[in-house]
């Protein structure tokens, strides 16, 4: 087991617990790695770094739409890597690439190499924002993007508490099912 | 979009997670699944008229132990699948035990029996309606299976499709079982098996379409 398994364990469990720090440094530092994997993997392909960076969001989007299928009996590596190759393979489905590119690897893979160059993404989140319905991009707004509390957002949007909880759940699924769809070219 | 962005997102107003919605949906589907299946056998089929004679009872409760071996070990594996890298913890031969050991039975049965019954003993009476019966009874609990399998996030989305078909194929043999009167081991072993091996296949087959995410 390496020491960033871990240590990122440890922040994957304090994340669950609700702590926004440990969640942010978590997405972080899988994110560099993640990015190290994609670009390792599309270098082979011809593919851009827009590309890679596409996929890094779409699998830092699943972990974290996802956390609540983590068991914290198990080691977070192949988890991770799980969602980050399941990402890969739809992706290159999604962009009619042959899946043979992808050949049976370590789960340890994933968390190899670390790479904190992040380019840009290929979408605007705020373009797909507006494709969600007027509560669902309400409550994300309010609550993801001006840090309002739900009571906070509540008030803005009309909802009840639950009510915003449910939309912004709903809203970042959407959301991610939303880029998935953008990044079929 | 940057993706320092996106983690800032995502990390802001973080609430604590369910931890087991995966599990409690999957009980629930499985519930849901049982009560659907009773009903059709209880109200549709009709519950077989012999039951209170001794050999009924012990076909009966040989049909049962093979389908509820089955919905076990399915639901254990299916809960297992439902999670990113479960494919790596799930074993086929473990699940194929209630199959080996019905159709070790069923050869034994033969093996005992004159030659001139076999035709008897495994075509049965009324093969055609069980062929058609359990996986007809299956796509309900299949349906609530996928239902709750969606729920989480299954990385092996042909194998999570066949073991929510497995359970549904398993689901709806138990159901079966108190209307069939067909009261062999061969039989037990090819149309039970067949036709729960069948719900399998099309889980396997539909599983790609219906789970992705």
């Amino acid at each position: 087991m390496t020491t960033g398994e871990i240590e990122l364990k440890a922040l994957m469990l304090a994340s669950l617990g609700g702590d926004a720090a440990s969640h942010r440094v978590l997405l972080d530092r899988l994110s560099g790695r993640l990015r190290a994997y994609y670009r390792g993997k599309l270098a082979g392909m011809g593919k851009v770094a827009a590309e890679a960076e596409d996929l890094v969001q779409e699998a830092v989007l699943a972990i974290h739409l996802n956390r609540h299928t983590y068991d914290p009996g198990e080691p977070l590596t192949p988890w991770v890597h799980a969602i980050a190759r399941y990402k890969l393979v739809d992706f290159l489905r999604r962009t009619r690439a042959s899946l043979a590119d992808v050949p049976i690897e370590e789960a340890d893979e994933v968390m190899a190499h670390d790479d904190h160059n992040a380019a840009e993404s290929s979408y605007d989140i705020r373009r797909l924002m507006e494709r969600l319905s007027k509560n669902m991009r309400c409550a994300v707004e309010a609550v993801k993007l001006d840090g309002l509390s739900t009571a906070e957002a509540a008030k803005r949007c009309g909802l009840s508490e639950s009510g915003v909880k449910i939309n912004v759940h709903r809203g970042l699924r959407m959301l991610a099912a939303l880029i998935a769809r953008e990044t079929r070219t | 979009m940057k993706t320092d962005d996106l983690v800032a997102l995502l990390s802001t107003n973080l609430e604590p997670v369910d931890r087991s919605p995966v599990v409690r949906a999957l009980c629930i589907a499985l519930a849901i699944g049982i009560v659907v299946a009773l009903g059709i056998a209880f109200v549709g089929l009709g519950v077989r008229s012999d039951l209170t004679t001794t050999r009924a009872l012990i076909f009966l409760a040989v049909k049962l132990a093979f389908a509820i071996g089955i919905v076990g070990l399915a639901m254990v594996y299916l809960t297992r699948l439902a999670r990113p890298g479960g494919e790596r913890k799930t074993s086929s031969f473990l699940v194929a035990l209630p199959f080996l050991v019905v159709v070790l039975l069923a050869a034994v049965s033969l093996g005992s029996a004159p030659r001139a019954h076999w035709d008897r003993m495994i075509v049965g009476g009324e093969w055609l309606e069980c062929l058609l019966s359990i996986p007809i009874i299956a796509i309900v609990p299949f349906a609530v299976s996928i239902w709750a399998v969606r729920k989480g996030a299954p990385t092996n989305l042909a194998r999570a499709g066949a073991f929510a078909g497995l359970v549904a194929g398993g689901v709806s043999a138990i159901a079966y079982a108190l209307h069939c009167t067909d009261d062999s081991l061969p039989f037990i072993a090819v149309w039970y098996g067949g036709t729960i091996v069948l719900c399998t296949l099309a889980g396997a087959a539909l599983g790609p379409r219906l789970l992705r995410w």
